[in-house]
């Protein structure tokens, strides 16, 4: 009798709380939810990547991937608060809980991935370290910078991927690290430094936006160390991370249908089941993950897909004019691949 | 219970005592504080386990994997972490010392220029004060970076004297070869300087003593200057001098100064300097005038009244804020971090962002500054009580 009572209160729990606790949304989508707002940690001075426009409004590649979120969760793509962070500052910012997803070109590596704390959502950018130098100097390989000063950012894997690089040379280098990209910037254009070490779109930005004459710079062929680049969120949120994760996959996946923001509302009609259940129209994909059921129209209507996302921030349409290079679709020779949206 | 009374009397007199009181006060006191320190740190740790991010201070050992634009001691990529922040805390040791040692100077200058009866000196001296006293360092910083960075590359170095180059990559200068005269030289200094000390306390005594007075001052120049030189042409005056040379893309030879090295001396230099300047200015004037009239009835030379009645009253004055501009030199030494000099601030960041370890890093950096500045205080205070009025 008497263990009768507990197995009755067990029993009216199960039957009671399962179903919202599935319903129940994680503690970043709740808070998200709660605010009205998602907030995003991101750069803030890249132009192209990420940066206010002059009229004060955010745009890049990196917060392209912000507004995904938001048209996920809220259906409009402007419900995102934007933090801008300095590579020091971002990891803290996370795991403090001051933003709830980073968007801000950061290498997914092991120990980002174990120690510090954090979980990646899939690759969204590949890019690799390269260096650029000032074309007077007559340079066309890394080889040859023996001795040369060498602007880096602080506390990022561009660091240690110089430091390797030129010891892999057996040659000497003396580091610059400043931590304000601007003055960092200015400390190369002003030829403080001989080169300058970052992720590949981070120099194509700077020779862009930046230096008085782009053509007074070339990026040299080396390829330093690969970075792929993701965004990142806290550990132990797993419902939150599925999010993220499902958004970056929308855009590779509305690519690979041929979804785009002109013909998404067509594409609504369409009889082909796979991108019925993609955009929303059949299945319940959405509510599995606890965003809107129509999440992927959302994504693709009001952001765009991973095509539209990169050639209007940092290809074909933009000054940066960068080749897609390995961010084509797996069936194109690239390295974009999404699992099935079933 | 008849004898209920005096108990309870001797516990309303110890309540009512002002020993007791305030020891329950201070105790009490002491608890609030400590639960607060544990709340916080327990809070912090159980954060961290909760959220999967690895802590403790075990990441010194590992390689930290960057280098390091300035170095005292030999450093490469694949040292560890711990060997790495000690760099960054010579680089703040370094900057401090020089910044110290030039803002004093450099302050006793502007603030004796500040009282001096020429107009045009005491005008310049208090543009000085007002101009580096009343706008932000930080600014300061970067005006000087700026300037060191609008500097011709190395190719085009300014060369305003044998030995000497500016460039956007630094200040670039000879330095003798290093030979064992050199080491003779500074034991004959060391000489020289306990030699003139020993002169002095042999004077006084014999002043005390006889009131006889022997110059002093001559000699220990004498001594102090003397010795070294002496040791140097016996040793057959080595005259050998390292001379910078473009090679590359850089100078290589001579001793070279960062342009980040600089612009930060510079400017903390220029900022504290003055600051001192005005707390020199006060003690000189805070000593009153009716002392030095004092001295000068009683027949003392101006040279004598300045040693034995100004000064030490001065000093008085003002090393105690003296000590807080030294402190603030130290800990503003961290603003390096906006330019890039590699301190202790600028190369703990990069291990924190490498291992993610925020905490301990920032732990390990409250450590050192508060280390540095609790040293200078107590040199300082020790300094103080030996200036300060006795009795």
């Amino acid at each position: 009798m008497r263990t009768w009572v507990p197995m009755a209160a067990a029993l009216t729990a199960a039957l009671f709380l399962t179903p919202s606790a599935e319903a129940a949304d994680g503690p970043t989508l709740a808070a998200a939810k709660a605010r009205g707002q998602l907030i995003c940690g991101s750069d803030g001075t890249r132009p192209g990547i990420s940066a206010p426009d002059s009229r004060g409004v955010w745009r890049g590649f990196d917060v392209d991937f912000c507004r995904a979120i938001s048209a996920a969760v809220f259906g409009d793509p402007d419900k995102v608060k934007y933090i801008p962070l300095t590579p020091v500052q971002r990891f803290p910012a996370l795991q403090s809980g001051e933003i709830d997803v980073l968007s801000r070109v950061t290498t997914h590596t092991l120990t980002r991935d174990t120690a510090v704390g954090f979980d990646f959502a899939p690759i969204n950018m590949y890019a690799h370290t390269a260096i650029m130098v000032h074309k007077e100097l007559g340079v066309t390989e890394g080889k040859q910078l023996d001795g040369a000063s060498v602007c880096v950012p602080p506390g990022s894997t561009i660091e240690r991927n110089v430091a390797d690089f030129w010891q892999q040379k057996k040659i000497k280098y003396k580091p610059v690290v400043i931590e304000n990209l601007k003055e960092l910037n200015d400390a190369y254009l002003a030829k403080r430094c001989d080169v300058m070490a970052n992720f590949l779109p981070g120099l194509a930005t700077v020779r862009a936006y930046q230096a008085p004459k782009p053509e007074d710079h070339i990026i040299l062929p080396d390829v330093l160390v690969k970075e792929p680049l993701a965004m990142a969120v806290r550990h132990g949120d797993n419902q939150w991370a599925d999010i993220v994760r499902w958004v970056v996959y929308a855009t590779f996946e509305t690519e690979e249908k041929g979804v785009n923001s002109k013909n998404a509302d067509e594409m609504l009609k369409t009889q082909d089941p796979e991108v019925q259940r993609l955009l929303g129209v059949s299945g319940d994909l959405g509510e599995k993950l606890g965003v809107r059921k129509d999440f992927v129209y959302q994504i693709v209507k009001k952001v765009g897909n991973y095509e539209e996302i990169w050639e209007n921030t940092v290809g074909k349409n933009s000054p940066l004019k960068l080749d897609r290079g390995l961010n084509k679709l797996w069936r194109d020779g690239g390295l974009l691949y999404s699992p099935p949206f079933q | 219970m008849a004898h209920d009374g005096p108990p309870r009397q001797a516990l309303a007199a110890a309540l009512g005592s002002l020993v007791v009181r305030s020891l329950a006060v201070q105790v009490a006191t002491a608890v609030v504080v400590a639960a607060l320190v544990y709340l916080l740190v327990s809070n912090a740790a159980e954060n961290l386990v909760r959220q999967g991010i690895a802590s403790g201070f075990g990441f010194l050992r590992h390689e930290a994997g960057y280098d390091v634009g300035e170095t005292w001691i030999q450093h490469s990529a694949r040292n560890t972490y711990a060997h790495t922040l000690f760099v960054g805390f010579l680089n703040t040791l370094y900057v401090s010392v020089l910044g110290i040692a030039f803002a004093t100077l450099l302050g006793i200058v502007v603030g004796v220029a500040r009282v001096s009866r020429n107009w045009l000196i005491a005008r310049l001296s208090a543009v000085y004060v007002e101009v580096f006293r009343n706008t932000p360092l930080l600014l300061q910083i970067v005006f000087w970076y700026t300037v060191m960075r609008q500097l011709p590359p190395p190719r085009q170095a300014l060369h305003p004297f044998e030995g000497v180059f500016l460039s956007n990559r630094g200040l670039v200068h000879a330095i003798p070869v290093w030979t064992p005269v050199h080491g003779w030289m500074l034991a004959a200094l060391l000489v020289g300087v306990g030699a003139s000390l020993a002169l002095g306390y042999w004077s006084r005594r014999r002043r005390e003593a006889t009131g006889a007075s022997t110059p002093v001052l001559w000699p220990s120049l004498a001594l102090v200057l003397g010795l070294p030189v002496g040791a140097w042409l016996l040793g057959g005056a080595p005259s050998a001098v390292d001379l910078p040379a473009l090679r590359g893309f850089n100078f290589r030879g001579g001793a070279t100064h960062s342009p980040e090295f600089v612009a930060l001396l510079t400017s903390l230099v220029a900022y504290i300097s003055a600051f001192i300047g005005e707390i020199v200015r006060a003690g000189i004037q805070a000593v009153a005038i009716g002392q030095r009239e004092a001295a000068r009835s009683l027949g003392l030379r101006e040279g004598l009244i300045l040693r034995l009645i100004v000064i030490p009253q001065a000093l008085r004055v003002i090393v105690p804020p003296l000590t807080s501009q030294y402190l603030n030199l130290v800990k503003d030494s961290s603003l390096a971090v906006w330019i890039g000099y590699p301190d202790l601030v600028s190369v703990a960041n990069t291990a924190i962002n490498q291992t993610g370890q925020a905490v301990e890093g920032i732990v390990i950096m409250m450590t050192v500054y508060l280390t540095i500045s609790l040293s200078i205080s107590l040199f300082m205070n020790w300094y103080n009580s030996r200036v300060a009025l006795r009795g």
